[in-house]
Parts: structure tokens; sequence; C-alpha cells
């Protein structure tokens, strides 16, 4: 069987601003790969890269569609938003660095962590982004790749 | 290692969620009022202690791996978010004191158990 052939592939819709369902499509996310088979510790970054990645999306995005797309040795997320882009990726991947509002520090995000934290959690990480027109990423985790230190 | 009727005790705390078991058992103890640092830093398997009370606790346990939620300073979370917890399986637990009597409680009493701090 081809890599192709055994790949389990899905969409997930994100609205930016929508603070009640954030975190949803990451718990899903979690259950699908849990209820793949795969192993905890993977099963577990992949939920934090895509839980940082749809919070990212709802606090600073208009929307975005979160691809998961999962074979036999990894799991593939693409987060590719509609909206304001990043003036200096490599700024915005300084930890600790932020533009959160105080309304998304009294929710218990926005301190600047996010990016650095899906870059640390992913064996693959790329970001596109342009200012006006919004931010792609693309995430590979491996199975049994790297466990942040 | 703490389990959750120690740290009822401990905290003269409030299980929001009753039908807990009261042996379950934490391995770590992180506490923070910023989920992105729990994101970032906390071990799973570990009890949270927090401040904060609205859903994203919730969530970011479930993601992390957390296996439980202490509620510092008279903070009680709203019934959709205890209903959330209940369905993911993760203790919720209430206490009036303040985040450092809370997190003194439960390091004396690890420390008189033996355990090695990190």
């Amino acid at each position: 069987m081809s890599a192709a052939e055994s790949s389990y592939h899905r969409a997930f819709p994100v609205k930016g601003g929508d603070f009640a369902k954030a975190g949803n499509a990451a718990c899903e996310i979690k259950e699908l790969l849990k209820d793949i088979g795969l192993d905890t510790p993977t099963v577990r970054r992949a939920a934090i890269v895509a839980y940082e990645a749809e919070m990212n999306v709802i606090m600073y995005a208009w929307e975005a569609r979160m691809d998961l797309t999962v074979s036999p040795d990894e799991v593939h997320l693409v987060v590719d938003d509609r909206g304001p882009g990043i003036p200096d990726v490599e700024l915005a991947l300084t930890e600790g660095y932020s533009t959160a509002t105080a309304e998304m520090r009294e929710l218990g995000f926005g301190a600047g962590m996010g990016l650095p934290n899906i870059k640390r959690n992913a064996d693959v990480f790329a970001i596109d982004s342009e200012v006006g027109r919004g931010t792609r990423l693309d995430i590979i985790i491996r199975k049994n790749g790297h466990v942040p230190s | 290692m703490i389990v959750l009727k120690d740290v009822l005790a401990l905290l003269d705390g409030e299980l929001l969620t009753p039908a807990t078991d009261p042996e379950a058992a934490f391995g770590k103890v992180f506490a923070s009022d910023l989920m992105s640092d729990v994101l970032t830093s906390a071990e799973p398997g570990a009890l949270l202690l927090t401040g904060l009370v609205n859903t994203h606790v919730v969530n970011t346990c479930s993601v992390a791996d957390l296996s439980g939620v202490v509620f510092v300073q008279g903070k009680r979370p709203a019934e959709d978010v205890i209903s959330q917890a209940r369905t993911r399986n993760i203790p919720l637990v209430a206490t009036k004191m303040t985040m450092f009597e809370a997190c003194a409680r439960i390091a004396g009493h690890v420390q008189d158990g033996g355990h090695v701090r990190r």
C-alpha cells in the first residue's frame, strides 16, 4: 500500500475572533489522532501545535483552513489564514514577543509563546506571511520524532 | 507524586467533579495563569493550579495531557466548563486559598513525603 493510499485527510475551518469555539478543532484533531492509533507523545505534540495555531487564527486572523493529513509516518498540518499577516516573521518567532491585546492575555494567551512553541514541537516548520493577505504555516510532526526539551 | 484526596485535604478544596476517583494521582504540579506557559512547559499527567476559570483551561489540559485542575482564590468555573471537564475526565477542584498558599502546601506535602523537588 502506498503512503497516499493509506493517508487520512480532513480540513477544519476556523473563524477569527470566535473565542467561544477556540480549541474545538485542536481537540477534535487530538481525538482523531488517538483513534487512528498514533503514539501518545506524537499525538500530544500534534495537538499542541494545532491548538497554538488555532488560537493564533482566532486572536489575529479573520479566517483560516486547517488541513490535516495523517500518513503512517507523520502528521502534516497546513494552516492557511486570511488575515493581516506578520510584518516581521523573525521577531514573531522570538519567545515573549507579542502584539496581543489585554483581552487575549486575560484568557491566558498572547504571551508570545505560540509560534515558538509550534516550531519547538515540529520536526519540519515553514512559515510564509504577507502583510494584508495572511499567513501560511506548514508543519510536519514525525512519528517517533524529536521530543521538545 | 500527589493524589487527589490529599490535594482536597491540604487545600480544604471542593471537588467540582464528584465522580472522580479520589485516588487519582498526579506525577507533577504546575502553577500558572498563562495557558501559553502550560502548553510550553507543563508535563503530561500534571496537576494545574490556576486562577483562570474559562474553557481554555480545560482545553489546554486536554490538549497537553494534564490530569487535573485546582482553581485558586475562591474562583469557580461556570457550569459549562465543569461539564466539559467531566466529559473529558479531568477532575476539577476549587479552593479559597491563594495561589501562593496552595503551592506552598502542596510543595510541603511533597517534600514531607520524601519526594525530591526539582
